[in-house]
């Protein structure tokens, strides 16, 4: 899984019918040491993120295993809210501070 | 699978269910020299690891089937604690703190 | 499938049920032609492989589980075959009978 941003989201009308009612969030990837990188992903919610949210996606067929995005073509989903995390035993983010 | 070093930990109280008490980690794969093989990623601890231990890992759809809960969006997972590795006859990844 | 090289071992005391008793390599992916290439991996040894062998190596999880006859195992990347030697259009770019074996401690 790789760690990022909710930084947008995505609205279609017109997609493939299997996509009705997901809602897809655009997330910009973080590294391991919280510093954004050049890399979006437009993923599937699964635990109610939202604007602004530190959050885990799994990509890949993993992304289906969920009962949202189950036989769905989905290759993104957000599936945990990060509260923090730390490297080396120091804290590197912390969504209360 | 890849052998990988734990670096840190993640803390997510609100997760896809199915994946509650199940740790997540940063690792860092290696490659056979020890050496960091691309960018740090997340997995979930199917074993009892910690930072700075040497592991290995599984990615895609395999890695589900190692957490409790088989059906949950997991694309990797540390499925072992790594004593030791030997490559090329050298031992590989030791933890710097010995 | 990917031709791999044997580079070493990994000893493993604590892992997931279904690799028990296996033994695990390191092993280097290689082009037809012996050149490094891709990721090193980690796979489970179903070949009597040893460091220094140039194997045949499955990368794919059905047909790993398929192998262990376990339709919920994690397991992925398998050591399954050893190769004897490898043709290409040119000849023949690697036979284990005339190659110096590298890596062997």
């Amino acid at each position: 899984m790789l760690i990022g941003r909710v930084v947008g989201s995505v609205v279609s009308t017109r997609k493939d019918e299997k996509l009705e009612g997901k809602k897809l969030l655009v997330v910009q990837v973080h590294n391991h040491e919280n510093k954004p990188v050049d890399q979006y992903v437009v993923a599937v919610d699964s635990v109610q993120a939202g604007p602004g949210d530190m959050v885990l996606y799994a990509t890949g067929s993993s992304a289906r295993q969920t009962e949202l995005t189950e036989g769905r073509p989905i290759d993104a989903v957000i599936m945990a809210i990060v509260d923090s995390w730390d490297l080396g035993g120091a804290n590197v983010y912390e969504k209360w501070a | 699978m890849y052998l990988a070093r734990v670096t840190g930990r993640v803390v997510a109280s609100h997760k896809y269910k199915g994946l509650e008490g199940v740790a997540l980690q940063w690792i860092q794969p290696l490659d056979e020299d020890g050496k960091p093989m691309g960018g740090q990623l997340v997995a979930c601890a199917a074993v009892s690891t910690g930072p700075g231990d040497l592991v290995h890992y599984v990615d895609g759809r395999e890695a589900a089937l190692a957490c409790p809960v088989k059906f949950v969006p997991v694309d990797a997972a540390i499925i072992g604690f790594v004593e030791q590795a030997v490559s090329k006859g050298v031992h590989i990844g030791r933890t710097p703190k010995g | 499938m990917f031709l791999g090289e044997v580079l070493g071992t990994v000893v493993s005391p604590v892992q997931i049920p279904i690799l028990n008793g296996q033994k695990l390599l390191i092993v280097r992916t290689l082009t037809p032609d012996g050149r490094r290439t891709g990721k090193t991996r980690i796979a489970i040894d179903k070949a009597q492989a040893g460091v220094g062998d140039r194997v045949l190596c499955l990368d794919e999880g059905s047909g790993a589980r398929g192998i262990f006859k376990d339709p919920e195992g994690a397991v992925k990347t398998v050591v399954l075959g050893v190769v004897d030697y490898v043709e290409l259009e040119r000849g023949r770019v690697y036979d284990h009978r005339t190659t110096k074996r590298e890596g062997q401690a």
